[in-house]
C-alpha cells in the first residue's frame, strides 16, 4: 500500500510535480496496480537462462559527428554555443 | 524514376500529426510508395513529438536508421502518426493532440499506441506504415483496425532514432494491407546497424510463401481463457481451422508464466520509461526551463506541464519500483518471470513451430471505455508475452466479431519472423 505522502514524494523525486487534486487519484490508482503486481511474488525460479552473448565493443575511435548549429537549434536556450541549463548551486 | 508523389489527404480520424504534402521519393523497391511513420521515429527536417507537448516542435536533426533505409529504397516520407503519448497506452487516448478514431467505426478507438499508423492503412491513406511495439502497439491497432501488422524479433530492426520508452521490448515494424505489403516493408527495414548494440546482422529478404503442410501449431490454452471474448475466441478457431485445412497440424499447449507475464511486462517498462524519459527536461530540446529557478523546481515546472497524466503515472511507477526496498520485490522478480516466459516459449518451440491465438481479448473499444489505467493495462495480456521473449509475432485480419475486425496472433522462434509471415499469408491467400 502506498499513502498520498508516499506518493507526493515520488511525484518529487521523479520532478514531474502533482496537482491538488491528483495525490488522492494517483494513490487509489497505484494501490490497484500494486495490488495487480503482488502477483510476482509467486514466481519461482532463477532467472538464469543460457543467452547468446555478443561482444559489441568496438575501438574507440574518433568519428563526423553532426554540426554543432544542428545539435544547438533546438536547445530553447543557447550562448556562445553552449546550451543553458537552470543553476545547479 | 524519383520525383514527388501527390499527398493532400482528408485526415477526418485524425492520424497524422505531421502531413508532408507532395513528398519527394526515389528509386528502388519502395520507389513512390507513400509511407506514414509513427511519430517516435526520428525524422531529419520534420517535427517529431511522440504525440507530447514536451517534444512540440522538436525537429530531429538527423534520421532514425530505419527512415535512411527507406529512403534508400526510394519510399515517400508521407508524414508522421497519431500515437499514445510516449507509446504509453493501447488506444492513442492518450496522445496530447487528440485522439485517432477508428476508420471501421469512428465511435472506437483503433487501439495503440502506434493508432495513427494502423488508421492511416486502415482509411487507405497511405499503402503502409511504420510502428513500434514495446507491448503490442503494432499488433493490437492493427487487429483493431482490421490490417496486418509485424512485431519483428528484437534486434532485426534497428532502434537507432527510435525515441526510446522501454529499449529492452520495444522493435520498429511494418503495418499494412496484405500481408505482401507487411513483408516488403520489412525487407526495407531489417539488417544490422552498428549504431545499435543490440542489433543483429538478420537481413529479411523473404518472399511469402503459402505452403504450410505439416507445420505445427501450438494452441495455448490461454489464449483462449477467462478475460478473452467468447466471440473473439470462436473466430480465432475458426481462423486456425481453415489453417488445419490448408495442410498444418495443431497441439494443445500451455504458457503457465502467462499468470504474472503482464505484472512482469509492465513492472519492466515502467522503470525503464523512469529512467528513459528523465532525458526530457526542456534544456536540450522543448519548453525552456527557467534558468533562473534551481534546477530541480524548473525541471518539475516543464515535465508537469509537458507530460500527460499517463506518462507522469509510468515514470512514478517505474520511480516507486526501483526505489530502495522495492527493487528486489518488483524488478527483479520481474526479470525472473520475463526468463520464465522465454523457457515456456523455448520448451512449447521443440514441438510447434508456430503459436496461433487472437492477437486482442477483445474488438475494439469504445472511446473513453479504459478510463481506468489498470483495466487497459489488462488489456495487453495476449500482446506482451512476444516482447517479453523477444520472439515475432504478427496480426493478421481473420473476421468480425461483433461487427468489428479480429486479429489472429502468429508467434514464432526467435529471428523465424519469415515463418510467421508465411503463416498469416496462406490464411489471407486462402480467405481472399
Amino acid at each position: 500500500m502506498v499513502t498520498e505522502k508516499d506518493v507526493l514524494q515520488i511525484a518529487e523525486l521523479a520532478d514531474v510535480g502533482i496537482g491538488d487534486a491528483e495525490p488522492g487519484t494517483f494513490t487509489h490508482q497505484f494501490n490497484a496496480i500494486l495490488e495487480y503486481f503482488d502477483i510476482l511474488d509467486r514466481v519461482e525460479g532463477s532467472g538464469q537462462v543460457a543467452h547468446e552473448l555478443i561482444n559489441v565493443l568496438r575501438e574507440d575511435e574518433v568519428e563526423p559527428s553532426l554540426p554543432q548549429e544542428d545539435v544547438l537549434r533546438n536547445a530553447p536556450a543557447t550562448e556562445d554555443g553552449f546550451i543553458k541549463a537552470p543553476r545547479v548551486m | 524514376m524519383s520525383g514527388t508523389i501527390p499527398f493532400d489527404p482528408d485526415d477526418r480520424y485524425n492520424a497524422f500529426l505531421t502531413t508532408c504534402k507532395n513528398p519527394s521519393h526515389g528509386n528502388g523497391k519502395l520507389a513512390g510508395v507513400a509511407v506514414a511513420v509513427k511519430d517516435n521515429i526520428s525524422t531529419k527536417n520534420i517535427e517529431t513529438t511522440c504525440a507530447s507537448k514536451i517534444l512540440k516542435g522538436y525537429v530531429p536533426p538527423y534520421d532514425a536508421h530505419v527512415i535512411e533505409l527507406l529512403r534508400a529504397e526510394g519510399a515517400a516520407i508521407a508524414g508522421k502518426t497519431n500515437m499514445d503519448e510516449f507509446g504509453m497506452g493501447s488506444t492513442t487516448e492518450n496522445s496530447a493532440f487528440g485522439p485517432t478514431l477508428n476508420p471501421c467505426d469512428p465511435s472506437r478507438v483503433p487501439g495503440g499506441s502506434s493508432g495513427g499508423s494502423a488508421a492511416a492503412v486502415a482509411a487507405g491513406m497511405v499503402q503502409m506504415a511504420l510502428g513500434s511495439d514495446t507491448g503490442g502497439s503494432i499488433r493490437c491497432p492493427a487487429s483493431f483496425c482490421g490490417i496486418v501488422g509485424l512485431k519483428p524479433s528484437y534486434g532485426r530492426v534497428s532502434r537507432y532514432g527510435l525515441i526510446a520508452y522501454s529499449n529492452s521490448l520495444e522493435q520498429i515494424g511494418p503495418l499494412g494491407k496484405s500481408v505482401t505489403d507487411v513483408s516488403t516493408l520489412m525487407s526495407a527495414i531489417a539488417g544490422y546497424d552498428r549504431h545499435d548494440t543490440t542489433s543483429r546482422d538478420k537481413p529479411y529478404t523473404h518472399t511469402p510463401d503459402a505452403d504450410i503442410k505439416g507445420l505445427k501449431i501450438g494452441i495455448p490454452q490461454e489464449y483462449f481463457g477467462a478475460g478473452v471474448d467468447p466471440a473473439v475466441a470462436a473466430v480465432v478457431r475458426k481462423a486456425i481451422g481453415r489453417l488445419e485445412e490448408l495442410g498444418a497440424v495443431t497441439v494443445p499447449c500451455s504458457i503457465p508464466s502467462m499468470e504474472y507475464a503482464l505484472a512482469a511486462y509492465y513492472v519492466t517498462t515502467t522503470c525503464e520509461a523512469s529512467s528513459n524519459l528523465a532525458r526530457f527536461d526542456g534544456v536540450r530540446y522543448g519548453p525552456a526551463p527557467d534558468t533562473n529557478k534551481s534546477w530541480h523546481d524548473a525541471y518539475t515546472e516543464v515535465r508537469a506541464a509537458g507530460f500527460g497524466a499517463e506518462v507522469r503515472r509510468r515514470i512514478m511507477l517505474g520511480t516507486f519500483a526501483l526505489s530502495s526496498g522495492y527493487y528486489g520485490k518488483y524488478y527483479a522478480k520481474a526479470q525472473i518471470a520475463r526468463e520464465n516466459v522465454r523457457a515456456d516459449f523455448n520448451r512449447i518451440f521443440s514441438g510447434a513451430d508456430v503459436i496461433a491465438g487472437p492477437t486482442m481479448p477483445t474488438v475494439a473499444f469504445r472511446l473513453k471505455e479504459k478510463s481506468d489505467p489498470l483495466s487497459m493495462y489488462l488489456a495487453d495480456i495476449l500482446t506482451v508475452p512476444a516482447n517479453l521473449a523477444g520472439i515475432p509475432a504478427i496480426s493478421v485480419p481473420c473476421g468480425t466479431a461483433h461487427g468489428l475486425p479480429v486479429g489472429l496472433q502468429i508467434m514464432g522462434r526467435m529471428f523465424e519472423d519469415e515463418r510467421v509471415v508465411d503463416v498469416a499469408y496462406a490464411y489471407e491467400q486462402a480467405v481472399n
